[in-house]
């Protein structure tokens, strides 16, 4: 009864990782804040922010949601729908000219 | 010695069509459907970033420590969360109990946390009708504490139904708690996004002040 879960062969993250993960998120956290403040990185912002929050998004949920465990069609039917909502938040954007703002 | 898949998420083989659970299957079609209600939420919120003619603006209402206090909220939340269902899992009803507890807790204190800055931002003369930022930011996030609220009732069910009914949380009915777990990571997703989108990026003072 102590083995970990798995799903289609691959082992689940135990407790220990789960907790190493939260402090990955916690420190990118603490990262975004600080860099939100350091003025001399102004110009780098929105690059630097929406690459720590993408990696946060994606350890939660390879890790944290086990779609980097679980089956193919569970991870294709989640990023179909991420995928169609960047798409939507992109073209209306583009539609409004708001890229040139 | 139970199966390997009778402790994991779903059992290896399902009777179904699909050969996966079917109530598995159908919480991530809705969480693929929910990417969309969001996404349509915060592209409305980027179109009308900064275009506001009156205040008050982000930059003068905007408490960033009380948010990124609130985004470990929901980040410690996650784990509490993923330690429910590993707890559950292993047959340890009591610590998933525990853990469930805990992640329903932040969960309050998250929107204790949002109900304090609504009625900051609304003392300070924001609200939804005062121009295009209050309409925009309070309905995203509104939506999002409508969808941690929820998912604390959630929480409080299962934890109440199980000790009611402690077959509920057995490792082999574990699906029960993985399914609010993933409803509740995906409400701390969706905060990332709002709070490197909203908060952390914000838009530049008008020049006529």
């Amino acid at each position: 009864m102590s083995e970990r879960p798995q799903t289609h062969g691959q082992p689940h993250p135990g407790p220990k990782q789960y907790i190493a993960i939260a402090s990955v998120l916690t420190a990118i956290t603490i990262v975004e804040v600080a860099v939100y403040y350091i003025e001399a990185l102004k110009p780098a912002l929105v690059p630097i922010l929406l690459l720590l929050s993408s990696v946060k998004f994606a350890l939660v949920v390879m890790f944290y949601m086990h779609l980097k465990f679980d089956h193919g069609l569970f991870s294709a039917l989640f990023v179909g729908g991420l995928v169609l909502a960047i798409s939507v938040v992109v073209a209306l954007m583009a539609l409004f000219q708001a890229f040139l703002r | 010695m139970q199966q390997a898949g009778a402790l994991g998420h779903t059992p290896e083989v399902e009777h179904t069509t699909t050969g996966l659970n079917h109530r598995k299957l159908l919480m991530w079609v809705f969480l693929a459907s929910d990417c969309l209600f969001f996404g349509t939420l915060i592209a409305t919120y980027l179109l009308y970033r900064g275009k506001s003619t009156v205040g008050p603006y982000p930059h003068e209402v905007f408490d960033i420590p009380l948010t990124s206090y609130s985004a470990f909220l929901l980040l410690m939340s996650s784990l509490t969360m993923v330690l429910a269902l590993a707890a559950v899992q292993r047959g340890n009803a009591k610590w998933g109990r525990i853990w469930l507890l805990a992640t329903a807790l932040l969960g309050c204190h998250f929107l204790v946390n949002q109900g304090w800055e609504f009625s900051h931002f609304v003392t300070e003369g924001l609200t939804p009708r005062v121009n295009l930022f209050g309409a925009t930011f309070f309905t995203l996030t509104g939506f999002h504490g409508a969808h941690v609220t929820l998912g604390v009732f959630w929480l409080t069910a299962v934890v109440v139904i199980s000790l009611l009914r402690p077959a509920t949380m057995s490792a082999k009915n574990s699906l029960n708690v993985e399914l609010v777990g993933l409803y509740w990571h995906f409400v701390d997703i969706v905060w990332i996004i709002i709070f490197t989108v909203v908060y952390l990026l914000q838009p530049a003072p008008p020049l006529h002040g």
